[in-house]
């Protein structure tokens, strides 16, 4: 795959992975408002996997779609980031990793959306919106959580140690973003930490919580090095594709 | 979906109301007024919308856990948006229904501490297994089929808030409907083992779903007194009937076989003769024991337990904020 090819299933990946975690919550989350948002969540990340995945096949040329791209890749084809590979956990965990990642991703669209290919554009240009959306749930959970019980504050703490070092991850820029940059394409990933620093700082004040210390992080994700957790999330989205080989659906 | 009749034999207590009252309530909903929550009304008719509207609301949330089952392993990204937005939309009818319900003076809680002890019922349907991926092309053709049948008539329903909820559920079940339909016909024309699977599917679905009508109308106490008040507005073997005929031909247009060898068009009756229905199964899973009823209700538990620090953290917080804006002003 070329670099742009890769930038975009790079995205495709981040948003459907996340789906896929969020599904997992499905009929089984704290309040019913609570399964209808996070479902909600879910399926914009599935459509904007859906729109990315199959552009990455497209600018690939060699026939592959956005399902041949979801169901018939492996772990170390997997391009996500770390982060939205990990797991569940209670709902304290998920909301600090959608807390991370939803204001990444907003500022991300928000950058792409004016980028110089349509394509990419016309995606981000429309997804902003939906992730907007996620970013300010998310913070409103931080908060309810942060400033509630003695026993949501210790779990909102602990759902943010757990996410942090997977935080670096999502504004490293390698040869791919590089590539794709220059091309005007793509965005510059490291100039909207500032961006995403501010944001996380207000949420996480108005949470009455502290900023979790700086760590070593983990890196790898982009190209393909995973946690154990990505495995098994494959081995079961990927199931019915794999069992009945050549199936449609 | 749908919350099956299951009002068994228990008729409602009598109370002592003025007859007038009575008398002017019965002719309202006799001329097809819809009754409000501000009007008055019996008893017995505010109890058994609460429990029907209730039951209703519980099937929706207990329906979310077998298509949810599918929702990590649907077979490709389309599919999977499709069931995430179906299971959405399940999630939101109840909400829908509880909200109606609790205009009749019960809160949420109270019916969802009802449902997690035991003691509301859910439809008998979400008892059952779903072990492939057709049963989700099954439950949206057959189940939710049913559903369409029960729930048409109920959008005239005389207490007006559930007649409301109803129109504006029916629209997105039919739309379930065909797509649980689609997913079938697609298998069907699929490879051998999508058909098997497919097949299998309508063996094991095909029954359950004509209980979903609930018991034969001679064992059915409630239905007259429902229809007077038109919280029910056709009987349980009228909608079984209609449910058959519309469907077996569907089933036949896609190949499959459905699972009764006693089916057959009655020429004279214009409509399709049926076997029996296995009533004590029925009865069984009304009394909970349903193939994956502890199932069901152990996770509808863990997930209200597990969840109650959330809650608590939200109402928590929101009495700080509106105790900190107080001191504000």
């Amino acid at each position: 795959m070329d670099a742009l090819a890769t930038y975009a299933l790079r995205l495709g990946d981040d948003s459907l992975i996340l789906g896929q975690r969020l599904g997992e919550w499905c009929g089984h989350a704290p309040a019913l408002e609570v399964d209808l948002s996070l479902a909600n969540v879910a399926l914009d990340q599935i459509g904007q996997a859906t729109h990315f995945l199959n552009l990455a096949g497209e600018i690939e040329g060699a026939g592959r779609d956005g399902d041949k791209l979801a169901f018939h890749r492996d772990v170390m084809d997997f391009t996500n980031c770390l982060l939205v590979e990990q797991q569940n956990g209670d709902f304290a965990q998920t909301i600090a990793r959608q807390f991370l990642f939803s204001h990444y991703q907003e500022l991300m669209f928000a950058a792409l959306a004016a980028s110089k290919d349509a394509r990419f554009a016309a995606i981000a240009a429309k997804a902003v919106k939906e992730v907007t959306y996620h970013a300010t749930l998310a913070s409103d959970w931080v908060v309810r959580l942060g400033d509630g019980t003695e026993e949501s504050r210790a779990r909102m703490i602990a759902g943010l140690d757990w996410m942090w070092r997977f935080a670096d991850e999502l504004f490293e820029m390698d040869d791919v973003d590089a590539a794709a940059l220059a091309a005007g394409v793509g965005a510059d990933k490291a100039a909207l930490r500032g961006a995403w620093d501010q944001r996380i700082d207000l949420a996480l004040a108005d949470a009455t919580l502290a900023r979790p210390a700086a760590r070593r992080p983990v890196l790898g994700g982009r190209t393909g090095r995973h946690s154990e957790h990505l495995g098994h999330l494959l081995s079961e989205m990927q199931f019915l594709q794999r069992a009945y080989p050549g199936a449609t659906w | 979906m749908y919350t099956t009749d299951m009002s068994g034999s228990k008729k409602a207590e009598a109370v002592a109301e003025d007859p007038a009252k009575v008398a002017a309530f019965e002719a309202r909903v006799a001329n097809d007024e819809f009754i409000e929550p501000k009007d008055w009304m019996p008893e017995a008719y505010r109890k058994t919308l609460v429990r029907q509207m209730s039951q209703h609301a519980h099937s929706e949330i207990v329906g979310m856990l077998p298509e949810g089952n599918w929702i990590t392993r649907a077979p490709n990204l389309r599919r999977k948006a499709i069931l995430l937005a179906k299971v959405q939309d399940e999630a939101g009818h109840g909400l829908y229904l509880y909200s109606a319900a609790e205009t009749l003076g019960t809160s949420r809680d109270e019916m969802t501490e009802a449902l997690l002890s035991g003691k509301a019922k859910y439809s008998t349907i979400f008892n059952y297994p779903t072990l492939t991926w057709a049963d989700i092309g099954a439950i949206g053709w057959l189940v939710d089929g049913a559903a369409i049948m029960n729930q048409v008539p109920l959008q005239r329903t005389s207490y007006g808030p559930y007649a409301r909820a109803m129109v504006r559920i029916c629209k997105e079940e039919s739309f379930h409907q065909r797509q649980g339909y689609e997913i079938m016909m697609h298998l069907a024309a699929g490879t051998d083992a999508q058909k098997r699977m497919a097949q299998d599917a309508l063996n094991r679905w095909w029954w359950p779903s004509l209980m979903m009508f609930g018991p034969p109308d001679d064992k059915s106490p409630n239905t007259e007194q429902s229809m007077r008040w038109r919280i029910k507005r056709d009987t349980n073997d009228d909608l079984r009937q209609k449910f058959v005929d519309i469907t077996v031909p569907q089933a036949e247009a896609i190949g499959l076989t459905v699972p009764d060898d006693k089916l057959k068009w009655n020429e004279e009756r214009g409509a399709y003769d049926f076997g029996d229905v296995d009533w004590e199964e029925f009865y069984a899973v009304v009394k909970g024991e349903g193939p994956v009823a502890k199932e069901r209700m152990q996770a509808r538990v863990k997930a209200w337990e597990d969840g109650a620090w959330v809650r608590d953290a939200a109402r928590v917080h929101a009495e700080k904020r509106a105790a900190a804006k107080l001191a504000a002003e």
